[in-house]
Protein backbone atom coordinates (compact mmCIF):
# COMPACT_ATOMS: atom_id res chain seq x y z
CA UNK A 1 0.00 0.00 0.00
CA UNK A 2 2.76 2.42 0.86
CA UNK A 3 4.09 1.81 -3.19
CA UNK A 4 0.86 2.99 -4.14
CA UNK A 5 0.98 6.30 -2.45
CA UNK A 6 4.77 7.00 -2.74
CA UNK A 7 4.47 9.69 -5.11
CA UNK A 8 8.52 9.87 -7.80
CA UNK A 9 10.45 13.15 -6.98
CA UNK A 10 10.15 14.36 -10.55
CA UNK A 11 6.42 15.30 -10.09
CA UNK A 12 7.14 17.43 -7.02
CA UNK A 13 4.03 16.91 -5.53
CA UNK A 14 2.32 14.53 -2.85
CA UNK A 15 -0.18 12.85 -3.67
CA UNK A 16 -2.48 15.38 -1.70
CA UNK A 17 -0.47 18.10 -3.82
CA UNK A 18 -1.36 16.31 -7.30
CA UNK A 19 -5.11 16.16 -5.90
CA UNK A 20 -5.06 19.77 -5.42
CA UNK A 21 -3.40 20.82 -9.21
CA UNK A 22 -5.95 18.28 -10.42
CA UNK A 23 -8.64 20.24 -9.00
CA UNK A 24 -7.84 23.34 -9.97
CA UNK A 25 -6.95 22.57 -13.20
CA UNK A 26 -10.86 20.86 -13.51
CA UNK A 27 -12.75 23.28 -11.72
CA UNK A 28 -11.49 26.54 -12.83
CA UNK A 29 -12.29 26.08 -16.10
CA UNK A 30 -15.69 24.97 -14.92
CA UNK A 31 -16.11 27.90 -13.19
CA UNK A 32 -15.04 30.36 -16.17
CA UNK A 33 -17.71 28.26 -18.26
CA UNK A 34 -20.60 29.34 -15.90
CA UNK A 35 -19.49 33.15 -16.09
CA UNK A 36 -19.36 33.19 -19.75
CA UNK A 37 -22.37 30.62 -20.31
CA UNK A 38 -24.97 32.85 -17.92
CA UNK A 39 -24.89 35.69 -20.37
CA UNK A 40 -24.46 34.25 -23.43
CA UNK A 41 -27.33 31.77 -22.25
CA UNK A 42 -29.25 34.89 -21.36
CA UNK A 43 -29.10 36.92 -24.84
CA UNK A 44 -30.48 33.56 -26.55
CA UNK A 45 -33.47 33.23 -24.52
CA UNK A 46 -33.75 36.61 -25.41
CA UNK A 47 -33.20 36.38 -29.18
CA UNK A 48 -34.31 32.92 -30.30
CA UNK A 49 -33.05 33.42 -33.72
CA UNK A 50 -29.38 33.79 -31.78
CA UNK A 51 -29.32 30.23 -30.03
CA UNK A 52 -29.52 27.94 -33.60
CA UNK A 53 -26.46 29.59 -34.36
CA UNK A 54 -24.57 28.95 -31.12
CA UNK A 55 -25.22 25.53 -30.75
CA UNK A 56 -23.96 24.90 -34.45
CA UNK A 57 -20.79 26.49 -32.95
CA UNK A 58 -20.38 24.80 -29.57
CA UNK A 59 -21.01 21.32 -31.22
CA UNK A 60 -18.50 22.39 -33.44
CA UNK A 61 -15.59 23.27 -30.53
CA UNK A 62 -16.94 20.41 -28.75
CA UNK A 63 -15.52 18.22 -32.11
CA UNK A 64 -12.59 18.70 -31.47
CA UNK A 65 -10.52 16.41 -29.59
CA UNK A 66 -8.87 17.62 -26.37
CA UNK A 67 -5.53 16.12 -27.49
CA UNK A 68 -5.81 18.03 -30.35
CA UNK A 69 -7.47 21.17 -28.56
CA UNK A 70 -4.19 20.63 -26.29
CA UNK A 71 -1.61 20.66 -28.85
CA UNK A 72 -2.44 23.39 -31.09
CA UNK A 73 -2.81 25.83 -28.08
CA UNK A 74 0.60 25.10 -26.84
CA UNK A 75 2.13 28.01 -30.05
CA UNK A 76 0.34 30.28 -27.85
CA UNK A 77 0.06 29.99 -24.33
CA UNK A 78 2.91 27.39 -24.04
CA UNK A 79 3.33 24.10 -22.38
CA UNK A 80 1.69 25.59 -18.73
CA UNK A 81 -1.13 24.64 -17.09
CA UNK A 82 -3.33 27.61 -19.18
CA UNK A 83 -3.26 25.09 -21.99
CA UNK A 84 -5.30 22.45 -20.61
CA UNK A 85 -7.62 25.33 -19.02
CA UNK A 86 -8.58 26.94 -22.02
CA UNK A 87 -10.16 23.93 -23.94
CA UNK A 88 -11.54 22.95 -20.75
CA UNK A 89 -13.64 25.96 -20.25
CA UNK A 90 -14.66 25.72 -23.74
CA UNK A 91 -15.90 22.30 -23.07
CA UNK A 92 -18.25 23.14 -20.34
CA UNK A 93 -19.48 26.21 -21.92
CA UNK A 94 -20.58 24.13 -24.59
CA UNK A 95 -22.12 21.73 -21.97
CA UNK A 96 -23.39 24.86 -19.69
CA UNK A 97 -24.94 27.36 -22.14
CA UNK A 98 -27.91 24.53 -23.57
CA UNK A 99 -28.41 23.23 -19.83
CA UNK A 100 -29.31 27.12 -18.85
CA UNK A 101 -30.84 28.11 -21.93
CA UNK A 102 -33.19 24.81 -21.07
CA UNK A 103 -33.39 25.60 -17.88
CA UNK A 104 -34.59 29.35 -17.74
CA UNK A 105 -36.79 28.61 -20.73
CA UNK A 106 -38.87 25.77 -18.67
CA UNK A 107 -39.71 28.38 -16.10
CA UNK A 108 -43.62 28.69 -16.91
CA UNK A 109 -45.46 31.78 -18.63
CA UNK A 110 -47.39 32.27 -15.36
CA UNK A 111 -44.93 32.80 -13.38
CA UNK A 112 -42.99 35.25 -15.32
CA UNK A 113 -46.22 36.97 -15.49
CA UNK A 114 -46.85 37.33 -11.98
CA UNK A 115 -43.13 38.49 -10.84
CA UNK A 116 -43.73 41.25 -13.27
CA UNK A 117 -47.43 41.67 -11.94
CA UNK A 118 -45.17 42.02 -8.43
CA UNK A 119 -43.36 44.84 -10.01
CA UNK A 120 -40.45 43.25 -10.62
CA UNK A 121 -37.91 44.83 -13.29
CA UNK A 122 -36.34 42.31 -15.91
CA UNK A 123 -32.65 41.97 -13.44
CA UNK A 124 -34.47 41.22 -10.89
CA UNK A 125 -37.23 38.45 -12.29
CA UNK A 126 -34.03 37.17 -13.74
CA UNK A 127 -31.90 37.26 -10.73
CA UNK A 128 -34.99 36.16 -8.06
CA UNK A 129 -37.17 33.99 -10.47
CA UNK A 130 -35.48 32.98 -13.25
CA UNK A 131 -32.34 31.30 -12.07
CA UNK A 132 -33.73 29.81 -8.87
CA UNK A 133 -36.14 27.28 -10.90
CA UNK A 134 -33.66 27.11 -13.57
CA UNK A 135 -30.90 25.91 -10.78
CA UNK A 136 -32.26 21.96 -11.44
CA UNK A 137 -31.24 22.30 -15.05
CA UNK A 138 -28.11 23.95 -14.19
CA UNK A 139 -26.87 21.62 -11.59
CA UNK A 140 -28.01 18.77 -14.35
CA UNK A 141 -25.11 21.01 -16.48
CA UNK A 142 -22.29 21.68 -13.87
CA UNK A 143 -22.13 17.82 -12.74
CA UNK A 144 -21.45 16.83 -16.31
CA UNK A 145 -19.09 19.48 -17.26
CA UNK A 146 -17.37 19.11 -13.80
CA UNK A 147 -17.01 15.18 -14.32
CA UNK A 148 -15.95 15.46 -17.70
CA UNK A 149 -13.50 18.17 -16.95
CA UNK A 150 -11.79 16.26 -14.01
CA UNK A 151 -11.81 13.17 -16.35
CA UNK A 152 -10.11 15.15 -19.31
CA UNK A 153 -7.20 16.70 -17.18
CA UNK A 154 -5.26 13.75 -16.97
CA UNK A 155 -4.59 14.21 -20.88
CA UNK A 156 -2.52 17.29 -20.23
CA UNK A 157 0.20 14.33 -19.50
CA UNK A 158 1.05 14.16 -22.70
CA UNK A 159 1.66 18.16 -23.16
CA UNK A 160 5.04 18.09 -20.91
CA UNK A 161 3.68 17.08 -17.95
CA UNK A 162 0.50 19.35 -17.16
CA UNK A 163 -1.58 16.13 -16.30
CA UNK A 164 -1.74 16.27 -12.38
CA UNK A 165 -2.83 13.37 -11.55
CA UNK A 166 -2.44 12.10 -14.93
CA UNK A 167 1.35 12.77 -14.75
CA UNK A 168 1.50 9.56 -12.73
CA UNK A 169 0.52 7.73 -15.88
CA UNK A 170 3.71 8.59 -17.01
CA UNK A 171 5.94 7.83 -14.14
CA UNK A 172 4.13 4.26 -14.21
CA UNK A 173 5.94 3.53 -17.46
CA UNK A 174 8.61 5.01 -17.18
CA UNK A 175 9.33 3.33 -13.74
CA UNK A 176 7.44 0.29 -14.61
CA UNK A 177 5.39 0.90 -11.39
CA UNK A 178 1.89 0.00 -12.99
CA UNK A 179 0.34 0.38 -9.03
CA UNK A 180 1.18 3.98 -10.32
CA UNK A 181 -1.34 3.86 -12.89
CA UNK A 182 -3.67 2.28 -10.73
CA UNK A 183 -3.73 5.60 -8.12
CA UNK A 184 -4.13 7.93 -10.98
CA UNK A 185 -7.32 6.64 -12.55
CA UNK A 186 -8.83 5.41 -9.06
CA UNK A 187 -7.89 8.79 -7.48
CA UNK A 188 -9.36 11.08 -10.52
CA UNK A 189 -12.31 8.52 -10.42
CA UNK A 190 -13.18 9.38 -6.41
CA UNK A 191 -12.46 12.98 -7.29
CA UNK A 192 -15.02 13.27 -9.95
CA UNK A 193 -17.66 11.13 -7.86
CA UNK A 194 -16.95 12.85 -4.60
CA UNK A 195 -17.39 16.32 -6.83
CA UNK A 196 -20.28 15.10 -8.63
CA UNK A 197 -21.90 14.29 -5.06
CA UNK A 198 -21.21 17.81 -3.48
CA UNK A 199 -23.09 18.64 -6.82
CA UNK A 200 -25.67 17.05 -6.03
CA UNK A 201 -26.03 18.18 -2.13
CA UNK A 202 -26.01 21.46 -3.36
CA UNK A 203 -28.93 20.89 -5.52
CA UNK A 204 -30.90 19.75 -2.32
CA UNK A 205 -29.60 22.62 -0.57
CA UNK A 206 -30.85 26.02 -3.33
CA UNK A 207 -33.96 24.06 -4.16
CA UNK A 208 -35.86 23.49 -0.94
CA UNK A 209 -39.19 23.22 -2.27
CA UNK A 210 -38.26 20.35 -4.66
CA UNK A 211 -38.68 16.46 -3.16
CA UNK A 212 -35.86 15.04 -2.40
CA UNK A 213 -36.39 12.10 -4.47
CA UNK A 214 -34.60 12.34 -7.83
CA UNK A 215 -37.53 10.24 -9.83
CA UNK A 216 -39.98 13.10 -10.64
CA UNK A 217 -43.71 11.84 -10.73
CA UNK A 218 -45.19 11.86 -14.36
CA UNK A 219 -47.47 14.76 -14.58
CA UNK A 220 -49.22 16.07 -17.26
CA UNK A 221 -46.81 18.53 -18.14
CA UNK A 222 -43.97 16.51 -17.40
CA UNK A 223 -45.24 14.05 -20.48
CA UNK A 224 -45.78 16.97 -22.44
CA UNK A 225 -42.38 18.06 -22.51
CA UNK A 226 -40.26 15.40 -21.76
CA UNK A 227 -37.00 16.54 -19.54
CA UNK A 228 -35.41 19.17 -22.03
CA UNK A 229 -32.18 19.01 -20.63
CA UNK A 230 -31.69 14.85 -21.10
CA UNK A 231 -31.11 15.17 -24.66
CA UNK A 232 -28.98 18.39 -25.12
CA UNK A 233 -27.04 17.21 -21.81
CA UNK A 234 -25.93 13.98 -23.31
CA UNK A 235 -25.28 15.74 -26.49
CA UNK A 236 -22.73 17.55 -24.70
CA UNK A 237 -21.39 14.56 -22.39
CA UNK A 238 -18.18 13.41 -23.53
CA UNK B 1 -5.08 32.79 -39.88
CA UNK B 2 -2.53 30.52 -38.36
CA UNK B 3 -4.07 27.42 -38.21
CA UNK B 4 -5.72 27.83 -41.60
CA UNK B 5 -2.32 28.32 -43.29
CA UNK B 6 -1.37 24.83 -40.82
CA UNK B 7 -4.45 22.89 -42.77
CA UNK B 8 -4.09 23.86 -45.81
CA UNK B 9 0.12 23.05 -45.77
CA UNK B 10 -1.48 19.44 -44.68
CA UNK B 11 -4.00 18.77 -46.72
CA UNK B 12 -2.10 20.13 -49.87
CA UNK B 13 1.13 17.74 -49.17
CA UNK B 14 0.42 14.58 -51.60
CA UNK B 15 2.68 12.54 -49.04
CA UNK B 16 -0.33 12.68 -46.83
CA UNK B 17 -2.64 11.36 -49.04
CA UNK B 18 -1.66 7.60 -49.79
CA UNK B 19 0.21 4.66 -48.43
CA UNK B 20 0.90 3.10 -45.18
CA UNK B 21 0.27 6.66 -43.32
CA UNK B 22 -1.82 8.25 -46.05
CA UNK B 23 -5.42 9.85 -44.56
CA UNK B 24 -7.41 6.90 -46.53
CA UNK B 25 -5.51 4.56 -44.08
CA UNK B 26 -5.91 6.09 -41.53
CA UNK B 27 -9.41 7.44 -41.29
CA UNK B 28 -10.03 3.60 -42.32
CA UNK B 29 -8.41 2.94 -38.78
CA UNK B 30 -10.70 5.42 -37.18
CA UNK B 31 -13.96 4.62 -38.84
CA UNK B 32 -12.85 0.87 -38.07
CA UNK B 33 -12.19 1.50 -33.88
CA UNK B 34 -15.32 3.75 -33.79
CA UNK B 35 -17.99 1.78 -35.61
CA UNK B 36 -16.37 -1.26 -33.09
CA UNK B 37 -16.47 0.17 -29.86
CA UNK B 38 -20.14 2.18 -30.73
CA UNK B 39 -21.21 -1.24 -31.89
CA UNK B 40 -20.17 -3.14 -28.18
CA UNK B 41 -21.50 0.10 -26.20
CA UNK B 42 -24.91 -0.62 -28.09
CA UNK B 43 -24.66 -4.02 -26.93
CA UNK B 44 -24.36 -3.70 -23.61
CA UNK B 45 -26.72 -0.28 -23.25
CA UNK B 46 -29.70 -0.30 -25.37
CA UNK B 47 -31.04 -3.83 -23.85
CA UNK B 48 -30.24 -2.68 -20.29
CA UNK B 49 -31.61 1.16 -20.77
CA UNK B 50 -35.00 -0.56 -23.11
CA UNK B 51 -35.69 -3.15 -20.68
CA UNK B 52 -35.39 -0.88 -17.70
CA UNK B 53 -36.86 1.85 -18.97
CA UNK B 54 -40.05 -0.22 -20.33
CA UNK B 55 -40.33 -1.04 -16.68
CA UNK B 56 -39.40 1.72 -15.53
CA UNK B 57 -37.19 0.18 -12.62
CA UNK B 58 -33.42 0.51 -11.49
CA UNK B 59 -33.25 4.10 -12.77
CA UNK B 60 -31.34 5.51 -10.20
CA UNK B 61 -29.21 2.23 -10.23
CA UNK B 62 -28.58 3.48 -13.99
CA UNK B 63 -27.64 7.10 -12.90
CA UNK B 64 -25.63 5.53 -10.26
CA UNK B 65 -23.46 3.23 -13.05
CA UNK B 66 -23.62 6.02 -15.41
CA UNK B 67 -21.32 8.69 -13.00
CA UNK B 68 -19.20 6.33 -12.33
CA UNK B 69 -18.53 5.05 -16.15
CA UNK B 70 -17.85 8.44 -16.85
CA UNK B 71 -16.19 9.27 -13.37
CA UNK B 72 -13.43 6.68 -15.07
CA UNK B 73 -10.64 8.77 -17.08
CA UNK B 74 -10.72 7.54 -20.25
CA UNK B 75 -6.67 8.46 -20.94
CA UNK B 76 -6.28 6.89 -17.52
CA UNK B 77 -7.81 3.77 -18.57
CA UNK B 78 -6.23 3.79 -21.70
CA UNK B 79 -2.88 3.84 -20.33
CA UNK B 80 -3.73 1.42 -17.49
CA UNK B 81 -4.84 -1.41 -19.52
CA UNK B 82 -2.14 -1.24 -22.20
CA UNK B 83 0.23 -1.51 -18.99
CA UNK B 84 -2.43 -4.22 -17.81
CA UNK B 85 -2.75 -5.96 -20.48
CA UNK B 86 0.02 -5.12 -23.78
CA UNK B 87 -0.08 -3.97 -27.28
CA UNK B 88 -3.84 -4.92 -28.73
CA UNK B 89 -6.98 -3.77 -29.59
CA UNK B 90 -8.76 -4.42 -26.48
CA UNK B 91 -7.06 -1.66 -23.85
CA UNK B 92 -8.22 0.62 -26.30
CA UNK B 93 -11.75 -0.64 -27.07
CA UNK B 94 -12.19 -0.75 -23.07
CA UNK B 95 -11.95 2.89 -22.06
CA UNK B 96 -14.18 3.43 -25.49
CA UNK B 97 -16.94 1.24 -24.37
CA UNK B 98 -16.68 2.79 -21.02
CA UNK B 99 -16.97 6.40 -22.29
CA UNK B 100 -19.91 5.60 -24.45
CA UNK B 101 -22.09 2.92 -22.55
CA UNK B 102 -22.86 5.77 -20.30
CA UNK B 103 -24.94 7.96 -22.79
CA UNK B 104 -26.74 5.21 -24.67
CA UNK B 105 -28.03 3.68 -21.47
CA UNK B 106 -29.24 6.93 -19.34
CA UNK B 107 -31.09 8.67 -22.93
CA UNK B 108 -32.61 4.84 -23.23
CA UNK B 109 -34.17 4.64 -20.11
CA UNK B 110 -35.10 8.29 -20.40
CA UNK B 111 -36.72 7.76 -23.81
CA UNK B 112 -38.62 4.86 -22.85
CA UNK B 113 -39.88 6.61 -19.83
CA UNK B 114 -40.77 9.57 -21.53
CA UNK B 115 -43.35 7.76 -24.05
CA UNK B 116 -46.86 8.61 -23.19
CA UNK B 117 -47.93 5.90 -21.17
CA UNK B 118 -51.70 5.95 -22.57
CA UNK B 119 -51.09 4.35 -26.03
CA UNK B 120 -49.23 2.10 -24.25
CA UNK B 121 -52.04 1.19 -21.57
CA UNK B 122 -54.45 0.92 -24.69
CA UNK B 123 -51.77 -1.29 -26.59
CA UNK B 124 -51.78 -3.54 -23.40
CA UNK B 125 -56.00 -3.73 -23.53
CA UNK B 126 -55.69 -4.66 -27.27
CA UNK B 127 -54.09 -8.11 -25.66
CA UNK B 128 -50.51 -7.09 -27.09
CA UNK B 129 -47.57 -8.95 -25.73
CA UNK B 130 -45.11 -7.22 -23.35
CA UNK B 131 -42.73 -7.81 -25.66
CA UNK B 132 -44.45 -6.52 -28.75
CA UNK B 133 -45.92 -3.68 -27.01
CA UNK B 134 -41.78 -2.92 -26.12
CA UNK B 135 -41.24 -2.67 -29.68
CA UNK B 136 -44.04 -2.28 -31.69
CA UNK B 137 -45.42 0.83 -29.80
CA UNK B 138 -42.56 2.34 -27.24
CA UNK B 139 -40.07 1.86 -29.73
CA UNK B 140 -40.72 3.73 -32.57
CA UNK B 141 -42.14 6.75 -29.94
CA UNK B 142 -38.71 6.37 -28.41
CA UNK B 143 -36.54 6.15 -30.80
CA UNK B 144 -35.43 10.00 -31.61
CA UNK B 145 -34.19 10.24 -27.75
CA UNK B 146 -32.62 7.10 -27.93
CA UNK B 147 -31.52 7.85 -31.69
CA UNK B 148 -29.51 10.89 -29.66
CA UNK B 149 -27.99 8.63 -26.91
CA UNK B 150 -26.02 6.79 -29.65
CA UNK B 151 -24.97 10.10 -31.20
CA UNK B 152 -23.65 11.72 -28.30
CA UNK B 153 -21.22 8.12 -27.62
CA UNK B 154 -20.22 7.99 -31.05
CA UNK B 155 -19.16 12.08 -31.01
CA UNK B 156 -16.98 10.69 -28.21
CA UNK B 157 -15.99 7.58 -29.82
CA UNK B 158 -14.39 9.52 -32.16
CA UNK B 159 -13.12 12.32 -30.45
CA UNK B 160 -12.24 10.20 -27.75
CA UNK B 161 -10.22 7.51 -30.19
CA UNK B 162 -7.51 9.77 -30.89
CA UNK B 163 -6.21 8.58 -27.77
CA UNK B 164 -5.80 5.10 -29.27
CA UNK B 165 -2.29 6.77 -31.24
CA UNK B 166 -0.70 6.87 -27.76
CA UNK B 167 -0.35 3.26 -27.39
CA UNK B 168 1.00 3.09 -30.80
CA UNK B 169 -2.22 2.00 -32.63
CA UNK B 170 -3.28 3.83 -36.06
CA UNK B 171 -6.34 6.37 -36.62
CA UNK B 172 -6.17 9.83 -37.13
CA UNK B 173 -4.49 10.58 -33.66
CA UNK B 174 -1.57 8.88 -35.26
CA UNK B 175 -0.95 12.70 -36.44
CA UNK B 176 -1.99 14.74 -33.56
CA UNK B 177 0.66 12.39 -31.41
CA UNK B 178 3.64 11.90 -33.92
CA UNK B 179 3.11 15.63 -35.08
CA UNK B 180 3.38 16.68 -30.99
CA UNK B 181 6.85 14.44 -30.86
CA UNK B 182 7.86 15.73 -34.39
CA UNK B 183 7.35 19.01 -33.35
CA UNK B 184 5.14 19.04 -36.84
CA UNK B 185 2.61 21.66 -36.27
CA UNK B 186 1.02 20.82 -39.70
CA UNK B 187 0.29 17.43 -39.13
CA UNK B 188 -1.12 17.95 -35.57
CA UNK B 189 -3.35 21.05 -37.20
CA UNK B 190 -4.40 18.41 -39.81
CA UNK B 191 -5.43 15.52 -37.47
CA UNK B 192 -7.51 17.65 -35.50
CA UNK B 193 -9.57 19.26 -38.53
CA UNK B 194 -9.65 15.56 -39.99
CA UNK B 195 -11.14 14.40 -36.26
CA UNK B 196 -13.56 17.33 -36.31
CA UNK B 197 -14.62 16.88 -39.58
CA UNK B 198 -15.39 12.91 -39.06
CA UNK B 199 -17.27 14.19 -35.92
CA UNK B 200 -19.77 16.64 -37.93
CA UNK B 201 -20.38 13.92 -40.26
CA UNK B 202 -20.97 11.79 -37.69
CA UNK B 203 -23.62 14.33 -36.75
CA UNK B 204 -24.72 14.25 -40.52
CA UNK B 205 -25.18 10.54 -40.74
CA UNK B 206 -27.45 10.52 -37.54
CA UNK B 207 -29.41 13.26 -38.40
CA UNK B 208 -30.16 11.22 -41.53
CA UNK B 209 -30.25 8.17 -39.80
CA UNK B 210 -33.61 9.67 -37.78
CA UNK B 211 -34.93 11.18 -40.97
CA UNK B 212 -35.16 7.28 -42.64
CA UNK B 213 -35.64 5.63 -39.32
CA UNK B 214 -38.34 7.91 -37.07
CA UNK B 215 -42.09 7.36 -38.32
CA UNK B 216 -43.12 10.35 -40.34
CA UNK B 217 -45.89 11.23 -36.97
CA UNK B 218 -43.82 10.59 -34.83
CA UNK B 219 -41.16 13.24 -36.00
CA UNK B 220 -43.89 15.59 -36.46
CA UNK B 221 -44.91 15.64 -32.68
CA UNK B 222 -41.33 16.36 -32.17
Amino acid sequence: MNRFFDIPSDLQHSWFGLIGLHLREALLPVLAGLVFALPLAQLCVRFRWLYPPVLWVTTVLYAIPSLAFFVVLIDYTGQTELTVMIPLGVYSLVVLVPAIVDGVRSVPQETLAAATAMGFGPVRRYVQVQLPIAVPAIIAGLRVATVSSISLVSVGMLIGNQGALGNLLNDAQIYHRPELAWNSVLTTAALAILADAVLVLARLLLTPWMPSGTRRTKTKDAQARPEPAVPALEDAAR
Amino acid sequence: MNVLNFVNAFFSDSAHWHGYDGIPTRLGEHVQYTLEALAIAAAIGLPIGLVTGHYGRGGNTLAMISTAGRALPSFGLLVLMFIWLGFGMTPVMIPLVVLAVPPILVTTYEAMRSVDPSPVDAARGMGMHEAKVLFQVELPVALPLILSGLRSAAIQIVSTATIAAYVSLGGLGRYIVDGLYQHNYEKVVGGATLVALMALATLGLFWAVARVAVSAGVRRSH
